[in-house]
């Protein structure tokens, strides 16, 4: 199979970036998106005259670390549901496609270079207190407080959040409510995460805005790219914890 | 030059408690001018972090993903070991400790593996605390299931995403003290050296990725926790990131490297389709309780599997192994996967896999069984491969996918460098020659919550560290070689990318520093590992300057590291002539073909301390002294 | 320690286990509930559901024109007759109404800070049109506001069928409606901007009861119906007085 690439490059956030066109030459079915990539990238790191490798970044390969982007004719983690980029392959394209590949676009995810952005936003929303402020060693043993299942399925729903940042880079509006939501309802759910519920929710739509995420217009574009399938129903759990935890604010 | 393990004298149960008693401390006003350098951010890394900030520690924590959550730690699906006894199954402390001991074939120190089994408890309430969403029954109370062969059921799962979850609860700790600024964070930031001074190690080189800023970092006390290095086999079930150079770049700087040539290799994970192929895919283990291994009778028949008949299938563990058959241990799976595909059995396109099929389990259960059990397993298996394994069967293959070996360390979990700190898969310490499945989250966070925050503490206390200036001199010079390094990379100009000497290492590895290993293979690596080195020097093209976000330089790198790697693993594996665990040696084997230890001749650690690039490195012997358990030899005929 | 805390229906003991004192203390105090994105929206919502008030209310007014002239212009003189709640109720609905827009633009501005460099590429995987385009139809609704209100409120469009008076001396709406919509531009805008106006309820509904944070998806399901039929309602509704006019059913005679 050929493919005709269009891909973002952009040497830094400071710069501004452009379409360059590539071709993939020779690829199987069974490559993984990536793969077919670093096909392109083999030789343009062999090749003195040319770009440079394409920045892009991927870890795991297993769509659970979060660390893949991109976003594929127009569609983040690309044209299949439930996946990451890394568990794209080449046999859901046709043989000629014109494939154009473009960064997470969003202000709070600023382009570092060509295909990869910083999404230390999210770990800064995390840090407004998306934790249980427990310290290690004193905890009581696991079973002293029982948790109904069907509660700590719905927090485990939640948790699956890998953190990927598709879910900004496909609204329309570059929210980050689906991710915000997510940790909130994780850790709301659980006995363990009541005392500090009010202060949590509170404190991480704070950062969140701060951030300079949009505000959710209720597509839910989000949770249809979402490789894990977060529902947007945390989005309305979130809603409900700030409105009642703004009421009940006592400062 | 000879290493002492420090281990606490007593009985085995006491041995930790005393230890932790006999401990110095650190006076509470002096713990916020000591300053701890955490290297990773993983189970362990994360959970160290978090808990030496919480004791009063300044601690700056270095990553080189765009955020700690990322570690690879991120990936594993089984579950956690702990020896709660929830299940009234009869599990305890000992019984943890005793098949620790006995799944790592007896080449671990019993007196750390017994204290990894007294922790285990303390983590999953630790765990818990922090929100971490592990299975529940009915009644509220945790969940376990039986793993890897286990007769308890004591492990914790959450989904199949336990390592996430442990993750994602370490790094809201470390969060958490982030927020609260106890600990800095530095991410995309990678090591490139430790800077050793007066004999201890005094800080760390790093290199920005973004800004490629190279930075000197003094502090305290160093810890790594960088993690395993299966992706010197170029493919493995690691994230392609993982690499060697923390430990191994300790190791040339004195830190004694044990037991390398110990690697897990998985037996049940999606083969590799072609040259382009960039990591495999672990599938888990329990696929095996149902499905069928089998291979072609004839060598080279390439028929679709459903049409070759019954009677032309050979059933191999099945027929070799007849009572454990298709749930033979993980090395007996993988070594007999390989020999089949070596004699042209192997099915697919590439001739590298062999078929687990279900079909009968099918006919046996119902589709409907199958798919509650192993749902999740086959959706994952046909979004990648895009064949169904409800209609034919899968095609699995094994693939390395943990390290035993790693940074020589004691007790205190001190390398032997003083105040080089290892913890998690980056050390040795823990899973002797082979690893149980569901240890692995066990230990990182074990490292990192529980034993570490103790043990450092105590060479704090007792060495009255000061903090260097990074403008000395040792800084000055480390620096000046990690620059050197660089500059050498990028001058080569050559004509190959570095994953392209990495792929031809991976071969080389693979094919004599794989699952089985002999002498002539280890020697011909041996021969051949430096001549692709002079090429990769030689020939090696690296695009771009050090001021950038250059992602061809950080490969390039972890590769030439690798490329040096390589060869220490094959010359441990070279000297060790029996057959243990993760490494097995042609040469020691029953007549039967089962791995046979040599307990009399190797009941030792091999540590093995840096000489010089092209010298063969001093093999420092560390005896294993078993005085709790009897040294057993397993059998699965 | 232990503590007793309430949240979520539930009552339980939660055994506090270590933690920093003050472990918040260090954070700046909270935003204001109303500039958050989530408060704005909130805001919205709220609005939204006012202005569906008024939108129903005034509906429920409109249809008395099947029930004939008289009907219809004693409704209209009953109101005239009680200024005073008359007046309440409409400074609060232009309170609530630019609120609703303040709101609305100062959602955009945020929206659109939030992506500076757009994708060249662009798709929609699930969102509607509806949702897509809530700015637009908003802005048509807008703008038929002031024409509704300069044609039959204050009778700037068409005043030669505003001053007139029926038999009982009261204001003849009737009359007024009626020759307003025998004109086909008129009529043409008004049946235009109706069906804007349910597209922009059609996700308003919906998207109102999840910015309100009712999250049981069997309950959110059948809301969503809800929303759509109503939406639906409404439109038809509005739209059946101008085609009853075209269709000689409302008539002068």
């Amino acid at each position: 199979m050929d493919f005709t690439l269009h891909i973002w490059r952009q040497d830094n956030n400071k710069s501004s970036g452009s379409f360059k066109t590539y071709r993939a030459l020779d690829i199987t079915p069974e490559m993984s998106f990536f793969e077919m990539i670093e096909t392109v990238n083999e030789k343009l790191e062999c090749n003195g005259a040319g770009d440079g490798r394409i920045a892009l970044e991927y870890d795991c390969l297993e769509g659970i670390c979060g660390t893949c982007s991109l976003v594929i004719n127009g569609v983040a983690h690309g044209p299949n549901r439930g996946v990451t980029t890394c568990q794209l392959h080449m046999r859901s394209f046709n043989d000629g496609d014109h494939i154009t590949i473009e960064p997470f676009r969003a202000k709070a995810f600023p382009v570092t270079k060509d295909l990869v952005v910083d999404r230390s936003a999210f770990d800064r929303i995390i840090q407004a207190g998306g934790y249980v402020s427990v310290n290690t060693g004193g905890a009581p043993d696991a079973n002293a407080l029982p948790i109904m299942r069907d509660v700590a399925d719905r927090a485990m729903d939640a948790a699956e959040c890998i953190g990927c940042g598709a879910c900004v880079a496909a609204c329309k509006n570059g929210s980050a409510m689906l991710f915000t939501s997510a940790k909130v309802s994780h850790l709301g759910a659980l006995p363990q995460g009541a005392p500090e519920r009010s202060k949590r929710v509170l404190k991480m739509v704070d950062q969140m805005d701060a951030e300079g995420f949009g505000s959710c217009t209720n597509q839910y574009e989000c949770e249809a790219v979402c490789p894990k399938g977060i529902s947007t129903k945390f989005i309305a759990q979130m809603n409900r914890d700030y409105m009642r935890a703004s009421l009940s604010r006592e400062d | 030059m000879s290493l002492d393990s420090k281990i606490p004298p007593g009985p085995l149960a006491d041995k930790w408690t005393n230890h932790k008693f006999k401990s110095k401390l650190v006076n509470p006003s002096n713990k916020r001018k000591q300053k701890v350098i955490v290297v990773g951010s993983g189970l362990a890394g994360a959970s160290a972090s978090a808990t030496l900030a919480e004791l009063g520690y300044q601690v700056h924590c270095f990553t080189f993903h765009d955020s700690p959550r990322r570690a690879h730690s991120i990936a594993a699906q089984g579950g956690i070991n702990a020896a709660k006894n929830y299940q009234n199954d009869g599990d305890s402390v000992y019984r943890l400790f005793y098949d620790t001991v006995k799944g790592g074939d007896f080449r671990s120190r019993e007196a750390n593996v017994y204290r990894l089994a007294e922790v285990s408890s303390n983590i999953i309430d630790q765990c818990v605390a922090q929100g971490v969403p592990f299975a529940r029954e009915y009644g509220g109370h945790l969940a376990n299931r039986s793993f890897g062969g286990a007769q308890v059921s004591r492990t914790f799962y959450a989904r199949g995403q336990t390592g996430q979850q442990l993750l994602l609860g370490a790094y809201s700790a470390l969060s958490r003290q982030i927020s609260l600024g106890a600990v800095t964070m530095h991410t995309r930031v990678e090591l490139l050296d430790i800077v050793v001074d007066d004999g201890h190690a005094k800080g760390i080189i790093t290199r920005n990725l973004e800004t490629g800023e190279i930075a000197c970092h003094a502090g305290s006390a160093v810890v790594l926790a960088t993690g395993g290095y299966s992706n010197v086999f170029y493919l493995s079930t690691n994230a392609k990131n993982c690499n060697v150079t923390a430990t191994y770049r300790a190791y040339k700087r004195g830190a004694c490297f044990a037991n390398p040539c110990y690697t897990q290799i998985h037996p049940t994970c999606i083969p590799p389709t072609g040259d382009a192929q960039a990591k495999l895919t672990l599938m888990s283990e329990s696929l095996r309780n149902d499905g069928r291994i089998w291979v072609p009778k004839k060598a080279g028949d390439k028929r679709p599997a459903n049409s070759i008949p019954e009677d032309e299938r050979d059933y191999y563990l099945e027929r070799k192994y007849p009572s454990f058959g298709n749930l033979a241990p993980r090395d007996i799976a993988s070594r007999s996967a390989k020999e089949v595909c070596d004699a042209g059995h192997g099915v697919g396109a590439t001739g590298v896999g062999v078929y687990l099929d279900f079909s009968h389990a099918i006919k046996r259960l119902g589709e409907d069984t199958i798919r509650a059990r192993y749902g999740n397993l086959f959706h994952m298996y046909q979004k990648i491969t895009g064949d169904n394994p409800y209609e034919v069967p899968m095609k699995i293959y094994p693939a390395p996918h943990y390290t035993m070996g790693g940074l020589w360390v004691d007790y205190n979990l001190m390398s032997s460098i003083p105040g080089l700190f290892v913890i998690g898969e980056a050390n040795f310490s823990d899973h002797g020659a082979n690893r149980l499945g569901a240890s692995a989250l066990m230990q990182g966070l074990a490292d990192g919550y529980f034993v570490l925050p103790y043990t450092i503490g105590n060479y704090l206390a007792t060495e009255k560290v000061e903090i260097a200036d990074t403008d000395g001199e040792a800084f000055k010079q480390t620096k000046e070689e990690a620059v050197s390094v660089i500059n050498k990379l990028l001058s080569v100009k050559g004509t190959k990318s570095s994953s392209h000497f990495h792929r031809e290492l991976g071969k080389i590895m693979w094919e004599y520093c794989g699952m089985s290993r002999d002498d002539a293979g280890l020697k011909k690596a041996l021969e051949q590992i430096p001549q692709l080195r002079e090429e990769f020097w030689n020939d090696v093209s690296v695009l771009g300057d050090n001021d950038s976000y250059n992602q061809a330089l950080e490969r390039a790198q972890r590769v030439a590291d690798f490329l040096e790697f390589g060869e220490l693993m094959c010359l441990d594996a070279l000297t060790r002539t029996e057959s243990c665990g993760g490494h097995f040696r042609a040469e020691s084997q029953t007549d039967e073909g089962e791995a046979q230890r040599k307990d009399d001749e190797f009941s030792y650690v091999s540590a093995w301390k840096f000489q010089g690039v092209e010298k063969t490195p001093e093999l420092i012997r560390e005896e294993l002294n078993f005085e709790n358990v009897e040294l057993a030899v397993r059998s699965y005929k | 320690m232990f503590c007793l805390c309430t949240g979520d229906r539930k009552v339980f003991i939660y055994l506090q286990t270590g933690g920093t004192s003050n472990e918040w203390e260090h954070m700046s105090s909270p935003q204001s509930f109303f500039s958050s994105t989530i408060g704005k929206k909130v805001v919205m919502a709220v609005t939204g559901f006012l202005l569906i008030g008024f939108v129903v209310a005034h509906l429920v007014g409109n249809l008395q024109v099947f029930l004939g002239a008289e009907v219809f212009n004693a409704y209209a003189a009953f109101l005239k007759s009680i200024p005073g709640p008359l007046w309440i109720a409409r400074i609060g609905l232009i309170v609530i109404f630019v609120l609703h827009l303040y709101n609305a633009f100062s959602l955009r501005k945020i929206i659109s800070a939030a992506r500076p460099v757009d994708y060249n590429k662009q798709a929609t995987v699930q969102a509607s049109a509806a949702s897509r385009y809530m700015l637009h139809t908003g802005v048509v609704i807008l703008l038929f506001v002031i024409v509704h209100l300069a044609h039959f409120t204050l009778g700037y469009l068409q005043p030669e069928h505003f001053s007139k008076t029926d038999a009982l001396g009261q204001h003849d709406v009737y009359y007024m409606l009626v020759q307003g919509f025998l004109n086909p531009v008129y009529a043409g805008f008004y049946i235009f901007c109706i069906v804007m106006l349910g597209i922009h309820l059609s996700h308003g509904i919906s998207s109102m009861f999840q910015t309100l944070g009712f999250c049981r998806p069997n309950v959110k399901n059948k809301l969503e119906l809800a929303a759509k039929a109503i939406a639906a309602g409404i439109t038809l509704g509005y739209i059946s007085i101008p085609l009853a006019v075209i269709a000689n059913v409302v008539t002068l005679s």
